[in-house]
């Protein structure tokens, strides 16, 4: 397989998070009218709202009834990830994951600490019924306000702010204390598209009779634990905690991996 | 059966317990900064924006309203700004409102935080900007060279409602003896809040500005009434203050005829 080949998804995945962040930025500085506002809730084409999920469950928290606007762009994404490319948002769309990214990439380097830290995976769900108790009881999207999404998203487009040392944060702890730290264990917002993506159409299928169960694959997997068929049998990685990120399918040597539609 | 379930009944209060304790620690120090970040009361709000309580549980944060402001009045509260993270706010000193006739951040807002409804005339269903309650100014008039004696009248000149929402008070200087002072003056029922007068003050640190009206505005109860005016007697009606529902039935009078339950002693 070409060099170029070995990365054919992740220079994808990085052109289209790119992308979107120049059309958010765009629009606001350019007056272009594709994709106005940011991660939260866009407005798309000057026609109509997509709108976070996660968001927009914290302000039905609070006790505020939403828009009909809201709703439709509420609709609209979880069908798209939850029935058809499942927990994508975090890779291909979500501009912390480059950042995240970055410190597994250096973890394997060797540039990294040892996991200083043992948490599950699981936390992400508590975190999401943490959130939303904390918004019932003080009365403001408890996440919203902390959440490195926006601050990175809000940052690009309308510039940074104190904000933005939050990344760094994520970085050195992705680096230094937790592998795979925040996104793999802790951001509920990822944590929602997991919990709707079980039943997504894209899936990653694995081909046991052509695997050598070298195990490449769970090197470079954000999300170890969604491999656990690799090795033993034939099947699809169905786990919601699958980004569809496509990099065990780059780094298998045997082919016995790839995307499958069904 | 019994084999089926693994965690005994201590176990299962151990790890609840644990947990429980485990999201506290993260969730007091995370409570204690969303609380620390949303008291915050002196924050102007774009027009039609609906009460603030409200409007920091409604609003999504998604910036359109500041894309849409043509005079990039409207900001996006950074961490480190006195609103709300993420939510739009102005600071009238450095932009004020110019009070665009088409409303476009009431039009482009998705969440109806801010609403169309507060910024509408119901007889001609058109925007009408004069409905916007942003807050109301307020003058200094320790520092305002008006209120010395010194011919200033930029901020009535700014105002958009001119001798509606400022007035000049004519009134001879004393101190002279042959001049006239022109002492603005606000009146809060019509003053929007949009802060061009705040924006043309001319001294150093505004003396006239704008304040959101929950803070700057006094209330009189019920026990006050302009009698003289018959619209303040409404008031009245809109609450049960003089009025216990439970004895409307019988007058006072009424009362002291009934004999029957002076004798029946019940």
């Amino acid at each position: 397989m070409s060099k170029i080949g070995n990365y054919k998804f992740l220079v994808l995945r990085r052109i289209v998070q790119i992308c979107i962040l120049l059309l958010f930025w765009g629009t606001n500085h350019f007056g272009w009218t594709v994709l106005k506002g940011n991660l939260s809730s866009a407005k798309v084409l000057d026609r109509f709202y997509l709108a976070d999920p996660f968001a927009v469950l914290q302000i039905l928290a609070t006790g505020t009834i939403v828009s009909f606007d809201i709703i439709i762009g509420v609709v609209i994404v979880v069908i798209f990830y939850g029935l058809f490319v499942g927990r994508s948002f975090c890779s291909w769309v979500c501009p912390v994951n480059i950042v995240t990214d970055m410190a597994a990439y250096l973890r394997r380097k060797g540039l990294g600490g040892n996991k200083y830290l043992k948490l599950t995976r699981s936390a992400r769900y508590y975190i999401i019924i943490l959130s939303l108790i904390m918004t019932v009881i003080l009365g403001v999207a408890a996440y919203e306000i902390i959440n490195p999404i926006g601050f990175v998203v809000r940052g690009v487009v309308f510039g940074f702010g104190i904000g933005g040392t939050l990344l760094l944060v994520i970085f050195l702890f992705d680096l230094l204390v937790l592998k795979n730290g925040f996104c793999g264990h802790l951001c509920p917002v990822g944590g929602l598209y997991s919990l709707i993506s079980r039943y997504r159409l894209l899936k990653v299928r694995l081909d046991n009779d052509k695997c050598s169960s070298c195990m490449d694959c769970k090197v470079v997997c954000p999300e170890v634990q969604v491999l656990g068929i690799v090795g033993k049998k034939s099947g699809n990685i169905s786990q919601g905690e699958c980004t569809n990120c496509g990099r065990c399918i780059e780094v298998c040597e045997d082919k016995a991996l790839r995307f499958k539609l069904f | 059966m019994q084999n089926k379930s693994k965690i005994s009944r201590s176990d299962l209060l151990k790890g609840l317990v644990k947990n429980g304790g485990l999201m506290m620690l993260g969730g007091l120090p995370w409570a204690a900064y969303v609380e620390e970040n949303k008291e915050e009361e002196f924050v102007l709000r774009p027009p039609g924006a609906i009460k603030e309580d409200d409007f920091i549980k409604s609003c999504i944060k998604c910036g359109i309203c500041v894309e849409e402001c043509p005079y990039d009045t409207l900001k996006l509260a950074k961490a480190s700004d006195d609103a709300l993270t993420g939510t739009p706010f102005f600071t009238p000193r450095e932009i004020p409102c110019y009070m665009c006739t088409d409303i476009p951040c009431v039009e482009a807002c998705p969440t109806n935080s801010l609403l169309k409804d507060l910024v509408i005339d119901k007889e001609s269903d058109k925007y009408n900007i004069n409905k916007a309650d942003m807050g109301v100014a307020v003058i200094d008039q320790n520092n305002c060279l008006a209120y010395w004696g010194i011919r200033c009248d930029a901020c009535y000149r700014a105002c958009p409602l001119m001798d509606e929402a400022i007035t000049l008070d004519v009134k001879r200087n004393e101190r002279t003896g042959k001049h006239a002072m022109m002492k603005p003056i606000i009146n809060p029922d019509v003053c929007t809040g949009c802060g061009m007068c705040e924006h043309a003050c001319i001294t150093e640190k505004a003396a006239i500005f704008v304040l959101p009206k929950e803070k700057a505005l006094g209330k009189v109860n019920n026990d006050y009434i302009k009698g003289w005016e018959s619209e303040d007697e409404n008031r009245i009606d809109s609450t049960n203050f003089y009025i216990d529902k439970n004895k409307v039935d019988k007058s006072t009078l009424d009362y002291l005829n009934d004999t029957e339950s002076l004798l029946n002693d019940e």
